[in-house]
């Protein structure tokens, strides 16, 4: 326990034990809780919504059915796919990371960004769909033939602030994505310190998991076309 | 072979390691971002003050004769914003708590020094948000935001008071995760979970509290500002939502809030009383999971703040119970204190008056909490100055007194002066008896039916307003005598020893102040915390 940095196992980089930790286990495990923790704080930012989300489905059971039909099912299934893919290119990326193999390292960071890129890009052609139809919440709200117009825009709200809320995580993911892969092929990471990317690994899965909860509560609530949510 | 360095200069510790703005700006020294949160919060408090003063002159008159009706809202307003989300919030955590908790648990700084930097400058751009808002006019809504007055009707800068606070929300998150992932992982070898001492059992339990119930007013406020700003609505039943599920989602946080505010007081309470008693605590496992005790169920409770917002009266039963259930873990923590001060010699130095005005403040805020968490009681008691007395003795008399008591008892750690003994004293008992002046009226006027945030009231209810007050006066003379002695202990104080009180704890066996590594030596720990007999650590070389 009373090892200082001089007796600390060795690490390829040298600038990767800072001066307040006493080894480079301490250092990691640190980085590991916090980012376990943060992942926590995000979970309960997203509990919020989704709380909102149960408790107005509850409440307008029909309103919600029928708006989710006016979702874009195959836009939705292909996006859940694309993330899907992105999720397996971030975990080949942490292990090679893991296994010192600089190169594909750099690859599969940057299919990862491809992939989220494709998926905001996809969201964004979604988004100006809903605007065009006139299904963004607010003065240009319009639902011809709705029986509950009110509560469709309800329905409508919680879709943008839930993907929203999810789109601007894939975007500053995608920034750090950006910084990481620089870092990458530069060669700050090696098998003995590669955190950030784990972390940043579990950071995108986690976005990743929210989308996978997002799509069936959104776009599949009344697929099969019974009309009957009991 | 003489090699003794001369010792002609001042021994290097952390307020003179380096020199100039940047070195404190850029800073990653917990103890100097601890200063930078002293004097940031400081400043607020005086804010927040001022706008105390400003309700405490109106309601001198029945008539509403210095503030229009408008105006009022607004400065009752940001007293409770800048009071709540800028001093209370941060005041032990990120300033004593940032400074001591490395230093007590044998660290050389916190897990993640750059994030808590970061959290300073979040809680400043916060502050930046909340500046511009009471330069350009204000926010009438309440510290609260109700929906829908607040997303629809409202004529304050609505989205910008929120932003301050959601901003100002990711400053405590991340504080919150920094102490967390510090004791689980930096404490110094031998420092066992039950030989911490109880303030770092206090912070532990109010990082969770941050972690999990800041994110949720983050998210409330995220939703408002959509609703207000874009108008894509989630609470207006104009838009289809319901309104009390904002109250919902905001008590969720803003009840647990009180338990981050209240926490680390206690923290502060159980390192004073049992030095000042030169005893170890009584119970001393019983308050460490007091602790925990009150940061989960405060996670239980925030429906008793809707008892009558068309909550079902079977939910306003169960929140009623759970209310009443805080109750133990709270007095749990002021028997033990009491019994620790039994048979104990009590030293009545200024951090132990502070102290013993906190226990008695406490005990009448939590009691009458209890008043309020019977929902027939708080029908009748619901928004009146029964109300604002009760949580005024818990937010003043308890979390501000703690902060009092912690600030005068570390303040030679922090900056190796004394101060003024006499006039630390006698700030003590103003702020005593101003406090009880102000707010023990408010209770009778709350009872008598004075509803809260009106700037006038009938007659009858002067006298009891006049003393509230005259009160506040006191109080807030005060508050104002230490913020002189203090800073005059900067230059003329006596310098302090490394352990001026005769204290336990890590943080005393270092010098005063603290050098910037903090310990020249990682210290081993071989004893329980609060062993007055055997202070001994033993310190093992690189």
């Amino acid at each position: 326990m009373d090892t200082n940095v001089a007796d600390a196992p060795e690490i390829a980089n040298p600038n990767a034990l800072q001066h307040h930790f006493e080894n480079p286990e301490q250092q990691k495990d640190a980085s590991t809780i916090g980012m376990w923790s943060f992942l926590l704080t995000e979970i309960m930012f997203f509990g919020g919504l989704f709380l909102a989300y149960f408790a107005y489905r509850q409440a307008y059971p029909v309103a919600f059915a029928s708006a989710s039909l006016k979702t874009n099912l195959w836009i939705g299934a292909f996006n859940t796919t694309v993330l899907i893919c992105s999720s397996l290119t971030m975990a080949l990326a942490v292990h090679f990371a893991a296994t010192g193999k600089r190169r594909l390292l750099v690859i599969f960071l940057i299919l990862t960004l491809i992939l989220g890129g494709a998926f905001l890009g996809v969201k964004g052609y979604e988004y100006h769909d809903k605007w065009v139809h006139h299904e963004v919440p607010g003065i240009h709200f319009e639902c011809e033939g709705c029986q509950d117009a009110g509560h469709t825009q309800l329905f409508f709200s919680l879709y943008f602030g839930m993907t929203g809320l999810h789109a601007s995580h894939m975007v500053i993911g995608a920034g750090i994505l950006l910084v990481l892969i620089w870092q990458a092929y530069k060669g700050k990471f090696t098998p003995d310190w590669y955190t950030p990317i784990e972390n940043f690994g579990l950071y995108w899965h986690f976005v990743d998991i929210v989308w996978i909860f997002l799509f069936p509560l959104l776009y599949l609530i009344d697929r099969s076309g019974q009309g009957g949510l009991h | 072979m003489i090699t003794a360095p001369p010792l002609v200069k001042e021994k290097k510790n952390y307020l003179n390691a380096e020199e100039g703005l940047m070195s404190w700006l850029l800073t990653k020294d917990h103890k100097r971002i601890a200063i930078l949160y002293l004097i940031a919060v400081t400043v607020f408090f005086a804010v927040g003050g001022m706008f105390a003063v400003l309700i405490r002159l109106e309601l001198a008159t029945p008539a509403g004769d210095l503030l229009d009706s408008n105006t009022y809202n607004k400065v009752f307003t940001m007293h409770g914003v800048v009071m709540i989300f800028f001093f209370l919030i941060p005041s032990i955590p990120a300033t004593l708590g940032n400074f001591l908790i490395p230093l007590m648990i044998g660290a050389k700084d916190l897990a993640f020094p750059r994030i808590n930097l970061l959290s300073w400058y979040v809680y400043m751009l916060a502050g930046v948000f909340g500046i511009f808002v009471l330069v350009t006019g204000g926010v009438d809504t309440g510290w609260t935001f109700y929906t829908p007055f607040s997303s629809s009707y409202s004529n304050g800068y609505v989205v910008m008071t929120a932003m301050a606070a959601f901003i100002m929300g990711f400053s405590s998150i991340l504080t919150g995760l920094n102490f967390l992932v510090t004791v689980h992982r930096m404490r110094a070898p031998g420092l066992t979970w039950f030989r911490l001492p109880l303030f770092v059992w206090a912070h532990y339990a109010t990082s969770a509290v941050m972690i999990l119930g800041t994110p949720v007013i983050a998210v409330t406020l995220f939703l408002l500002m959509l609703e207000r700003g874009l108008h894509i609505g989630f609470f207006d039943p104009a838009y289809g939502g319901d309104p009390v599920l904002f109250q919902h989602l905001f008590w969720f946080y803003s009840h647990p809030a009180v338990y981050i505010m209240i926490l680390p007081s206690m923290g502060v309470i159980s390192e004073v009383v049992s030095t000042f008693c030169s005893k170890k605590p009584f119970g001393y496992t019983f308050i460490a999971f007091s602790s925990v005790a009150i940061a989960v169920f405060g996670f239980l409770v925030w429906g008793h703040h809707l008892f009558v917002s068309s909550q079902s009266a079977y939910a306003g039963m169960v929140f009623s119970v759970l209310s009443m259930i805080v109750a133990i873990p709270s007095a749990i923590k002021i028997f033990n204190w009491t019994a620790t001060m039994y048979k104990g010699s009590v030293r009545l130095e200024t951090p132990m008056l502070y102290a013993i005005g906190f226990m008695g403040l406490f005990t009448v805020g939590g009691l009458t909490g209890l008043f309020l968490a019977s929902m027939g009681m708080d029908v009748h008691l619901t928004d009146t100055y029964f109300v604002v007395a009760h949580f005024h003795y818990v937010m003043v008399g308890g979390a501000i007194m703690g902060y009092m008591a912690g600030l005068h008892f570390w303040w030679p750690k922090l900056t190796g002066r004394m101060y003024s003994q006499v006039w630390s004293k006698v700030s003590a008992v103003l702020v005593f008896v101003g406090f009880n002046l102000t707010f023990f009226p408010q209770f009778l006027l709350g009872f008598m039916g004075m509803p809260r945030r009106y700037h006038v009231y009938p007659p009858e209810f002067q006298v009891l307003n006049v003393l509230s007050s005259a009160g506040a006066s006191v109080l807030g003379l005060g508050y104002l005598i230490p913020a002189i002695y203090l800073l005059a202990s900067l230059k003329y104080g006596a310098k302090a020893g490394a352990n001026p009180w005769g204290a336990t704890g890590l943080e005393w066996q270092t010098s005063s102040p603290p050098p910037t590594e903090n310990f020249e030596i990682t210290p081993v720990v071989t004893t329980e915390a609060y062993e007055y007999s055997a202070q001994e650590v033993i310190h093992v070389g690189h």
